[in-house]
């Protein structure tokens, strides 16, 4: 039996230990907002957040994840109102959608270690992240909206 | 369970909309399953085939093609509510299944908008028209003197107004008006065409409650890995289903029905693992052990195909098209310029792997798949299940990237047979490495150039030869030599005003699946020509621009036919579309005007451009870069698109940005190569594709124009390699005539 937080719930379950933490959110708890990309952390599909830092989910055996905190993009907020959220929604940033749980759960690991990050921190800490589609360019300006975003919110003493 | 995207539940056909009556509608054959629209209090009153008006004044409009990132999902919806009047926050968008009644769903060449534009407007016109029409019964008024807007219907004279809710039962019984009778709205009264809304799925896609066709759930589902053969026509000889059986998680396995030949959509022979979950799918297919008899196309090696392509295409071919006599052009040159570009097969590599889920029970098959073509899925299952098509229903999921792999529905068909054998729903997961080895290759190819010279650096003659194994090999299993469908992309239309001209082909047969991928041949047909132009602009000192805009020529309308090539421009006709030398003109002038192409640039850096016309519509690309110690940088990329009428400008330019992006991966790093009949690559690492440190500035110029709408998910891209390489031989001397680019430079 393993137990985790998942998005500030606790979940216990029995599954092969060797199962990475993606499968066991897709397949075991019908959490499909992560996504499968490429199973050998190449494309940042997957991404989630353990214990405050991203990981590439499908290369994570359940087994490690064993009493960590992980949020997924489900968790991220109720009804799609993190900074990062609505700076994707201004800027149309999606095409196909089917990358952009990763990207967004890597920009927000971005910006809670980086609240103002510069273009070259964007390259280096998004390049794990690919979009087949082409919205990088969408994704770099809604990272910097979404850094003004919550920086405007902690001026505002609502962080 | 999930909801997924909500779905059609009935239909009418709209009068003379030269679309076919008939068609049924199937019972979910899922009972746990029901879509979202289910259980509803409101009613839906039919209007026509694609809309349908709800008593609590929303509408559904139905978008009849699949979504891929292109934002098909919005923009038809657009054009229907825009003519209709219905308030844009009052339009719930339902997918529609597969069904011949809505025309051809095969969302690919570029076509949603340019073949729909029309109809949707008569869908929204004739809904319209009906609910006026109710309106004025309702109040005994001339029809005359009603109007819609905003989702009401409102009376001139005295100011009142109904609801579409209201009106929806009392129109739904009127008589459909014909086409002929139908009143449009001007251009200047357009409140949705032409305005950037944004996708109607954003909610879904930043939240992460998308439905991709990898996300589909049942109850009681099987999840399917198959280990596939390497080798197209491999079989399979003997394998170890104990050793599978024995992982955790799987349930059995199943080998895969010979595959017939030619190999066209059916599923390659493999053994298949079913599991209660993907993990224990693909850890059981590693025990397989499968040992395979391979077969004739286990010869193929990519390598030594492309030289004797190579080998070829310096003599003399096939005519396919031919003005004067380029060769007594040649002969009497005062010099001339040669040279050959290559190109290697490529893979769609779509962020989301094919995936497809089949429930087969009492005679009747239902599946869920990421397909971009409904209507072949429904064919190719109702086939391979011998069953009538009437009994297959098709339900599009969202398409996490196509760029055509998913206008294949093999994927669908290995989900049918698999719920048949199993009796059970089966989703049939393919992983990244499937996507990668057993895909439907863009073809491996090889082009040769022939430019004479005057004494004044005039050209007086041009001949081009191209070799590629064929698409139609796949559909045949014998063509050996490109096809015309193939050399219309970009090879036997070549817009250039030449005297002397000889356009041929040489002999390429296939031994790995070829398919079309986002701009099929247009990709390295453009990559030879608009690296050749350039090579010319180089050899007699002339700008680029002055080379494209002389060779181009005089303001005129390409007729390709007159010179014996039987053209067939995407399917349309040249009279609605022709070859427009000066749209094609003014896309590269102003590209060149915004970009600042012509102007000099730092030490190391360069530009390069390039223009093509390609799904009717025409682009012009400039991309500068950086050259520094054997490394190549992208700086800027800037394209210019007359696409004709344009819906959303927004998703206009996102497609832009997208096929730049597309273009820069296939021209720097795209490589496929085959060894012993089988793809060397299996995945992002050793199939890369662009990363955001890559990614250039990249700015958009859209061409205003009320030209009929052409195409816009595939033009963008085949310009980009041209201009690529053009400018790493401005920035460096070095010029690429082999892609990808990273065999020559760092990237």
């Amino acid at each position: 039996m393993i137990s985790f937080m998942l998005n500030g719930k606790a979940v216990e379950l029995d599954v092969d230990p060797s199962m990475p933490l993606m499968w066991v959110l897709r397949d075991e708890l019908g959490m499909t907002g992560t996504k499968y990309g490429c199973g050998i952390a190449q494309c940042g599909a997957c991404t989630v957040h353990m214990d405050g830092q991203p990981i590439r989910s499908c290369v994570m055996p359940i087994s490690a994840v064993s009493g960590k905190k992980v949020k997924t993009i489900e968790g991220l907020s109720e009804d799609g109102s993190h900074p990062v959220q609505k700076a994707w929604h201004q800027h149309n940033v999606p095409q196909c959608g089917y990358c952009q749980s990763g990207q967004i759960m890597s920009a927000t690991a971005l910006l809670e270690q980086n609240s103002n990050p510069s273009d070259e921190d964007i390259d280096n800490f998004m390049q794990g992240n690919i979009c087949r589609c082409g919205t990088y360019p969408r994704i770099k300006e809604a990272i910097k909206t979404a850094a003004n975003l919550s920086l405007a919110k902690n001026v505002g003493g609502d962080a | 369970m999930k909801n997924l995207l909500e779905n059609v539940s009935r239909r009418k056909f709209l009068k003379g909309s030269g679309l076919a009556a008939g068609g049924l509608v199937l019972a979910s054959t899922i009972p746990a399953w029901s879509p979202a629209w289910a259980g509803q209090s409101k009613q839906t009153h039919d209007l026509n085939l694609f809309v349908s008006v709800n008593t609590d004044n929303t509408v559904n409009i139905v978008c009849h093609r699949s979504e891929m990132g292109q934002g098909i999902r919005t923009s038809i919806p657009q054009i229907v509510a825009d003519e209709m009047c219905a308030n844009w926050e009052s339009v719930i968008v339902l997918q529609g299944l597969a069904n011949e009644e809505y025309g051809s769903q095969n969302t690919d060449g570029s076509r949603s908008i340019r073949r729909f534009y029309t109809t949707m407007r008569q869908m929204g016109a004739t809904a319209r028209t009906m609910l006026e029409s109710a309106a004025a019964t309702f109040w005994r008024v001339p029809l005359s003197s009603v109007y819609a807007e905003d989702s009401f219907v409102h009376h001139k004279d005295s100011g009142k107004k109904l609801s579409f809710g209201y009106l929806a039962a009392n129109a739904a019984e009127l008589e459909l008006p014909a086409v002929e009778s139908l009143s449009f709205k001007s251009p200047d009264k357009f409140k949705l065409i032409g305005k950037e809304i944004s996708s109607v799925d954003m909610h879904k896609f930043v939240t992460g409650s998308t439905e991709f066709g990898q996300d589909v759930r049942l109850e009681g589902m099987l999840y399917a890995s198959i280990e596939r053969s390497p080798v197209v026509g491999a079989k399979v000889k003997s394998f170890d289903a104990e050793a599978a059986s024995k992982i955790s998680g799987v349930v059995s396995t199943w080998q895969m029905p010979d595959q017939p030949t030619p190999v066209v959509f059916h599923p390659l022979n493999g053994v298949a693992v079913l599991a209660t979950n993907t993990w224990a799918a693909l850890q059981g297919r590693k025990a397989l052990n499968i040992d395979w008899e391979l077969g004739a196309n286990s010869s193929h090696n990519s390598s030594t195909y492309l030289e004797e392509l190579k080998r070829n295409i310096v003599t003399k071919g096939k005519s396919i098209r031919n003005a004067g006599d380029a060769y007594t052009a040649l002969e009497n040159a005062s010099r001339s310029l040669n040279a050959t570009y290559t190109m290697p097969y490529l893979v769609h590599a779509p962020m989301e792997p094919p995936a497809a889920t089949a429930v087969v029970k009492d005679g009747e098959c239902e599946i869920w798949a990421c397909t971009q073509t409904p209507q072949s899925t429904q064919n190719n299952v109702a086939q391979a299940l011998g069953i009538d098509k009437s009994k297959v229903k098709v339900n599009v999921t969202l398409l996490g990237g196509g760029f055509g792999r998913k206008s294949k529905p093999d994927f669908s068909v290995e989900a049918a047979l698999l719920a048949r054998q199993t009796g059970k729903p089966v989703k049939v997961v393919w992983s990244r490495e499937d996507d990668i080895r057993q895909g439907y290759y863009h073809a491996v190819s090889a082009q040769h150039f022939i430019a004479s010279l005057d004494e004044r650096n005039n050209v007086t003659g041009w001949i081009q030869r191209t070799a590629f194994p064929s698409i139609s090999w796949t559909f045949s299993g014998v063509t050996d030599e490109p096809q015309v469908g193939e050399l219309s992309l970009g090879f036997g239309d070549l817009p250039f005003e030449l005297d002397n001209l000889a356009c041929e082909t040489h002999k390429a047969t296939g031994h790995i699946r070829i398919g079309w991928v986002r701009s099929v041949s247009n990709i390295h047909h453009a990559f030879a020509a608009g690296s050749f132009v350039d090579e010319l602009a180089v050899e007699t000192n002339t700008s680029p621009i002055q080379m494209w805009n002389k060779l181009i020529g005089e303001d005129r309308h390409v007729d390709p036919k007159a010179e014996g090539f039987e053209y067939g421009n995407y399917g349309d006709p040249m009279e609605v579309f022709p070859i427009d030398t000066k749209r094609l003109k003014n896309v590269l002038n102003l590209v060149v005007e915004k970009s600042g192409a012509n102007k000099t640039t730092n030490e190391g850096e360069g530009w390069g451009i390039c223009v093509h016309r390609s799904f009717v519509s025409y682009v012009a690309v400039a991309t500068k870069v950086k050259v520094a110690d054997g490394k190549v940088t992208v700086l800027e990329m800037h394209s210019a698109i007359d696409a004709g009428t344009v819906v959303n400008p927004d998703r206009v330019k996102s497609q832009q940005e997208g096929s730049m992006i597309f273009g820069l991966s296939l021209a720097l790093m795209g490589e496929i190569s085959v060894k012993d009949g089988a793809v060397e690559q299996s995945n992002y690492h050793d199939y890369p594709v662009l990363r955001m440190h890559q990614c250039p500035k990249i700015e958009t110029y859209i061409v205003s124009s009320t030209a009929p709408p052409g195409g816009v998910g595939e033009p963008g891209t085949p310009p980009v390699a041209a201009s690529l390489c053009n400018a790493i031989y401005h920035a460096s001397g070095q010029r690429i005539r082999e892609l990808p680019v990273n065999k020559h430079l760092r990237v």
